[in-house]
C-alpha cells in the first residue's frame, strides 16, 4: 500500500513540476509581449503625434488649448494645402528624381565592381574590398566642407544635381559590400558549369549572378534608396533656393518662415515624405533587414 | 567523341606545392575511366585541368587529337557534373539543360528536341518546368547529367557526383551513370573517392595518391593484382590487412611466411620463384579479409591452422567481422555468420595463402 | 571576402612552372583582370573624386585663413582648441556618442531577447513595428520630436501637467536639451541595434543552450557563458560602427537645437557647418571636421578587424 502511496506522490509531484515549468513559461511569455508592447507605444509616439497633428486645422493647433494628443475635428486641409502647393510639389519631384538616378547609378557602380572583386580578382583589388569597406565607414560630415569648395569649384552650389555625383558616394561602399557576401555565398561551381556551358563573364554577371543575388540586389537597392531619400546633410548645405532643394530640406526651410510653424503643414508633409520608404518597407520588410544585417553577418 | 590523353601533366601551385607530379594517362574513345584516391591526392585537380577550370602547369592534355592546354573551357567542347550538381537555381529544369545550347545559338526546335531527348534517357521528362530547388537530391543529379548529355560533348567529366545523396540514392544513380553511359557511349572521366563506385562503374580504374598514378587497370586487375601497397590497401572494404613478416626456408625444401615464432605460413609451391629471392628479408604480407576462414577439420589440407585470441566480433547479417591482432597489428578477418568466435576465445584460423600479396617494407612494391 | 578568401573564376592562379607556356589561356588570364579591373573603375573612380580627393583636400583647407590667402599651419587647429565654445563640442560629442551608443546597445540587447522569447511567428509584426523609427527618414522624425518639445504647446508638458508637474523647457535648457537630443538619437538607434542582435541570436544554435541546461546553468548563466560569448564580436561591429555614426551625427542636433542653448548640444558636424558654411570660414570649419578623424580611425580599425575575423570564422 505504502508502495502505490508512494508512486501516487510521485506521479503528483511530476505533475505539478511539470505544470509549474508550464505556468513559468506562460509568465514569460506574456511578460515578454506586454514589455514589448510598452517599448512598441514608445517607439510608435512621434508617428503617432505627427498623424494627429497633420489631420488638425490651423486654428485648432495655434488654440493651444487641451489634449494635443488627439484630434478633434479632423481635416485634410494641410495635405490638400501641400498637395497643390508648387513648391511641395517641385521637393518631391526633385527627390524622386535624385533618388532614382543615385540608386541606379549606385547599383550599376556597385554590382559590378561587387562581381569584380568577388569573383574576378586583379592585382590590388584586395586592398580595394578592404577600402571600400573603410569609405562605408567614413561619415559625410567628414567630407562635408571640401566637398562644398569642390561643388563650388565645378558651378554646381544649388543646383540639384549635384546631389546626383554625392549621393552615390554614401550608397556605393553599402551596396558594393552588400553585393560582395551575397556574390561570394553563390557556389564556384556555378560559374564554372557556366564557363563550361560557355558563357562569358559579362554573361555570367547578367545571366547567373544577378537573378542568383536578386534579394542581394533589393536589399541594396532599399538601401541606396533609403539613403538618399533620407540624406539632410549635403542638400541642407548645397542648395538655398526652392525650386532646387529636395523634401528633408525644403520641408524645414519651406515650411518655416522665419518664427511661423505651421506644424499642420510641417508634419503633414512629414508623413508625405516618409510615405515611399514606408510603403517601400512594409512590402520588403524581409529585404529590407537582411540588407541591414548584411553589414556584419555576410561580412 | 574522343580520347583523352595526359601527357607528363603538372599542377604546380603557388609557393610550389604539386597537387599532381606528372602523369601520364591515355584514355580511349567511349571508354569509361574513374580516377579514385583519398582526398588531396589530386584526382580532382586532374578533372578541373582537363575541364579546362585550372591551369595546366606542365605538359599536354590532349582531346580528340588537339592539345587543349590553351583552350578556354567552353571550347574544349566537355560537360561536366559537380558535387553539388551547380544548377542554376533561378532557371526551371528545361533552361538549365538549354543554357548551354542556347549561349551557343543553337535553333530553338534543335534545343527542345535534345533536351527531350536528355529527359526521356534520363525519365525527367514531368519536372522540366520545375525549378531545382523543388526537386530531390536524386532528381537533380539527373538534371546536371541530363545539362551534359544535351549538349553532346566529346568528354563527359563528372567530380564526385553522388557524394551528397544518402547511402540509398548512390546505388540506384550508380546504376543510373551507368546506363547512361551505354546509351550514349560519350567518353567519360569519373573522379570518385568512393573505390566501390569506381570499381562498379569503371572500365579501367586510376588509383591516384599524392599526385601520381599508382596503378591503372581493370576493377578485377587492381583488386587481385594491386601493384602498390597503397592500392591494395585502397581498393576492397574492409581493408587488406598488412602484417609484417619474413621470409625464411620452410619445409620440404619450400619457402615460408614467418610472421612470428607461431605463425608460419607455407608459401604456395606456385609462387616459389617469385618469392624465392627475397629469402630473409623482412616484407609485409597483404591478406584480404575474406581470404581469412574459420579452420576447419576437412579444410584444404595444405591451409595451416592458426589460433587467435578474439577481440572484437560484428555480425553484419551476411556475414561476421572478427578482430584480431598479431605482434599488435590489428588483423580482420570476413567468416561465416555460423562462427563460434566469441570475444576473448581463441579463434582457430586458415587463409587462403594462394590469394596472398607480399610487398617490400620500405617501397610498398607487390612483388 | 575583405580577407582574401575570394577565389577568381576558373582560378588560374599563375604558376611558376607555367611561365613559359603563352597561349591563349594567359591571354585569356589577362584578358580577365582587365576586364575586373574595369568592372572597378566606376567605383574607383567615385571614390577617388569624390571621397579621397576631398578628404586630402580637406587636410589642406584646414591649414589655410579665413579668406584662404594664406598658409597658417596648425593654427586653425590651435585656436579651435583654446576656444570654450569647441571645448564644450568636444565634450558634448564624446558624451552624446557614449551615452547614447551605450543606451542602444542596453536597450536594443533587451529587446532583442524580449524578441527572441516569442514565438517565431508573431515576431515578424512586432519587428515590423518596432523598426518604425528607423525607417522613417531621421530629418523628418526629429522635425516631429521637435514639435513634441515645442517650447509654448509641448504635448509632453501636457502629460507632465496632467500629473501636476510644471512645464519643463525641453530644449532652452543646456542639459536638458543635451538630454534630449540623446533621447531622440537613443529612439531612432535602438531598432537598428535590435535587429542586428536578433541576427545574432538566432545564429547561435539550439543544442548549445540544450547542453548547458543539461549541464545545469540557469537563464543568467547561459546569458555569460552561452549568448554574450557567441555575439561578443557582432556586439562589438555594431557598437563600433554605431559610435562611427553616433559621433558623427548632424540631422539631430542641427533641426532640434541648432547648436543652442548656449553651444551646449554643438557636435562637431553642427559646430563645422555653423563655423564653415553658414559663417563663410571653410578652413575652420574643416579644421572642425577632421578632429573627427582620430577617433573615427580608431573605431573603423576595430571594427574592421572584428569584421575580417567574423568573415574568417564564417568561412570556416
Amino acid at each position: 500500500m505504502s508502495a502505490t502511496t508512494m508512486e501516487a506522490a510521485k506521479r503528483a509531484a511530476a505533475h505539478s513540476h511539470k505544470s509549474s515549468l508550464h505556468r513559468q513559461r506562460m509568465w514569460a511569455l506574456w511578460g515578454s509581449y506586454i514589455a514589448l508592447g510598452v517599448f512598441v507605444v514608445i517607439f510608435l509616439v512621434p508617428p503617432f503625434y505627427t498623424l494627429m497633428t497633420s489631420l488638425k486645422s490651423s486654428a485648432e493647433i495655434s488654440a493651444q488649448s487641451g489634449n494635443p494628443w488627439i484630434v478633434r475635428s479632423p481635416t485634410l486641409e494641410n495635405f490638400w494645402y501641400l498637395i497643390t502647393y508648387p513648391n511641395f510639389q517641385t521637393f518631391y519631384f526633385n527627390s524622386v528624381v535624385v533618388t532614382l538616378l543615385t540608386v541606379v547609378i549606385s547599383m550599376v557602380i556597385s554590382v559590378m565592381a561587387a562581381f569584380s572583386l568577388a569573383r574576378m580578382g586583379f592585382w590590388g583589388s584586395q586592398t580595394l574590398s578592404t577600402s571600400v569597406f573603410l569609405t562605408y565607414l567614413i561619415p559625410p560630415s567628414l567630407l562635408f566642407i571640401p566637398l562644398f569648395q569642390i561643388v563650388g569649384a565645378i558651378g554646381m552650389i544649388n543646383n540639384v544635381w549635384c546631389l546626383i555625383l554625392l549621393y552615390p558616394t554614401l550608397a556605393v561602399p553599402f551596396c558594393t559590400w552588400i553585393m560582395i557576401g551575397y556574390f561570394s555565398s553563390i557556389p564556384k561551381e556555378l560559374d564554372e558549369a557556366a564557363l563550361i556551358d560557355g558563357a562569358g563573364y559579362v554573361q555570367i554577371l547578367v545571366k547567373i549572378f544577378i537573378p542568383v543575388a536578386m534579394p542581394g540586389i533589393i536589399a541594396a537597392t532599399i538601401f541606396a534608396f533609403t539613403v538618399s531619400w533620407g540624406a539632410f546633410l549635403y542638400p541642407l548645405a548645397y542648395l538655398y533656393t526652392s525650386n532646387q532643394m529636395v523634401l528633408t530640406v525644403g520641408i524645414i526651410s519651406d515650411l518655416i518662415r522665419g518664427d511661423v510653424f505651421q506644424w499642420g503643414k510641417i508634419m503633414a508633409a512629414c508623413l508625405l515624405a516618409s510615405l515611399p520608404p514606408i510603403v517601400i518597407y512594409a512590402f520588403l520588410m524581409d529585404y529590407y533587414v537582411a540588407g541591414l544585417t548584411a553589414g556584419a553577418t555576410k561580412g | 567523341m574522343a580520347e583523352v590523353s595526359c601527357r607528363k601533366v603538372v599542377k604546380e601551385y603557388e609557393g610550389g606545392v604539386q597537387a599532381v607530379k606528372g602523369i601520364d594517362l591515355e584514355i580511349s574513345d567511349h571508354e569509361f575511366v574513374v580516377l579514385v584516391g583519398p582526398s588531396g591526392c589530386g584526382k580532382s585537380t586532374t578533372l578541373r585541368m582537363i575541364a579546362g577550370l585550372e591551369e595546366i602547369s606542365g605538359g599536354e592534355i590532349w582531346i580528340g587529337g588537339d592539345v587543349v592546354n590553351d583552350v578556354p573551357p567552353r571550347d574544349r567542347d566537355i560537360a561536366m557534373v559537380f558535387q553539388n550538381y551547380a544548377l542554376y537555381p533561378h532557371m526551371s529544369v528545361f533552361d538549365n539543360m538549354a543554357f548551354g545550347l542556347k549561349l551557343r545559338k543553337f535553333p530553338k526546335d534543335e534545343i527542345k528536341r535534345r533536351v527531350d531527348e536528355a529527359a526521356r534517357i534520363l525519365d525527367i521528362g514531368p519536372l522540366l518546368e520545375r525549378k531545382p530547388r523543388a526537386l530531390s537530391g536524386g532528381q537533380r543529379q539527373r538534371v546536371a547529367m541530363g545539362r551534359a548529355i544535351v549538349r553532346n560533348p566529346k568528354v563527359f567529366l563528372f567530380d564526385e557526383p553522388l557524394s551528397n545523396l544518402d547511402a540509398k540514392l548512390r546505388v540506384q544513380m550508380r546504376t543510373e551513370i551507368k546506363k547512361v553511359h551505354q546509351t550514349v557511349k560519350t567518353t567519360t572521366i569519373y573522379v570518385t573517392h568512393d573505390q566501390i563506385e569506381a570499381m562498379t562503374l569503371a572500365d579501367r580504374v586510376v588509383v591516384m595518391n599524392h599526385g601520381v598514378i599508382e596503378q591503372v587497370g581493370s576493377p578485377h586487375d587492381v583488386y587481385h593484382h594491386p601493384k602498390t601497397r597503397f592500392v591494395a590497401g585502397f581498393i576492397g572494404s574492409p581493408a587488406m590487412n598488412f602484417i609484417p613478416c619474413r621470409v625464411t626456408d620452410g619445409t620440404n625444401g619450400g619457402l615460408a611466411i614467418k610472421v612470428t615464432d607461431q605463425i608460419v605460413l607455407p608459401v604456395p609451391p606456385q609462387r616459389m620463384d617469385r618469392y624465392g629471392k627475397y629469402k630473409g628479408r623482412e616484407m609485409v604480407l597483404g591478406l584480404r579479409p575474406e581470404h581469412l576462414f574459420e579452420y576447419h577439420e576437412q579444410g584444404k589440407p595444405n591451409w595451416s591452422r592458426v589460433d587467435l585470441l578474439t577481440d572484437v566480433v560484428e555480425p553484419m547479417g551476411m556475414e561476421t567481422m572478427v578482430h584480431f591482432f598479431v605482434e599488435g597489428t590489428p588483423v580482420c578477418a570476413r567468416v561465416d555468420p555460423s562462427t563460434h568466435a566469441e570475444p576473448g576465445e581463441m579463434l582457430p584460423l586458415t587463409a587462403d595463402l594462394n590469394q596472398m600479396h607480399l610487398m617490400e617494407k620500405d617501397s610498398g612494391v607487390v612483388v | 571576402m575583405a580577407d582574401g578568401s575570394s577565389v577568381p573564376i576558373g582560378a588560374m592562379a599563375p604558376a611558376s612552372g607555367a611561365a613559359r607556356q603563352k597561349g591563349s589561356l594567359h591571354k585569356l588570364a589577362r584578358h580577365r583582370s582587365t576586364t575586373a579591373f574595369l568592372l572597378c573603375l566606376p567605383l574607383i573612380l567615385l571614390i577617388a573624386a569624390f571621397v579621397v580627393y576631398p578628404a586630402f583636400y580637406a587636410i589642406y583647407l584646414s591649414m589655410l585663413n579665413k579668406k584662404m590667402t594664406a598658409f597658417v599651419g596648425l593654427n586653425n587647429f590651435a585656436f579651435l582648441l583654446k576656444r570654450h565654445t569647441f571645448q564644450l563640442v568636444i565634450f558634448q560629442s564624446c558624451l552624446f556618442a557614449i551615452t547614447a551608443v551605450v543606451l542602444k546597445a542596453l536597450l536594443g540587447f533587451i529587446i532583442a531577447h524580449l524578441m527572441h522569447n516569442i514565438p517565431g511567428g508573431n515576431q515578424k509584426i512586432w519587428r515590423g513595428l518596432l523598426l518604425v523609427p528607423w525607417v522613417i527618414p531621421l530629418a523628418l522624425s526629429t522635425l516631429s520630436w521637435w514639435w513634441m518639445f515645442d517650447p509654448s504647446y509641448s504635448a509632453f508638458n501636457w502629460i507632465l501637467n496632467q500629473f501636476g508637474f510644471d512645464n519643463v523647457p525641453w530644449l532652452g535648457v543646456g542639459w536638458i536639451a543635451r538630454a534630449c537630443t540623446i533621447v531622440v538619437n537613443v529612439w531612432y538607434g535602438t531598432p537598428f541595434f535590435m535587429i542586428m542582435y536578433l541576427a545574432a541570436l538566432k545564429s547561435v544554435p539550439e543544442q548549445l543552450y540544450e547542453a548547458a541546461s543539461i549541464d545545469g546553468a540557469g537563464a543568467v548563466q547561459k546569458l555569460f557563458f552561452v549568448t554574450l560569448p557567441m555575439m561578443r564580436n557582432i556586439i562589438a561591429i555594431t557598437v563600433l560602427f554605431s559610435l562611427i555614426v553616433t559621433f558623427a551625427d548632424f540631422d539631430i542636433v542641427r533641426i532640434l537645437t541648432s547648436g543652442g542653448p548656449q553651444d551646449m548640444t554643438h557636435v562637431f558636424a553642427t559646430y563645422a557647418f555653423q563655423v564653415g558654411i553658414q559663417s563663410g570660414d571653410i578652413p575652420l570649419g574643416a579644421s572642425v571636421s577632421l578632429f573627427m578623424f582620430p577617433l573615427l580611425a580608431f573605431a573603423a580599425f576595430f571594427v574592421l578587424r572584428g569584421v575580417t575575423k567574423r568573415s574568417k570564422e564564417i568561412a570556416a
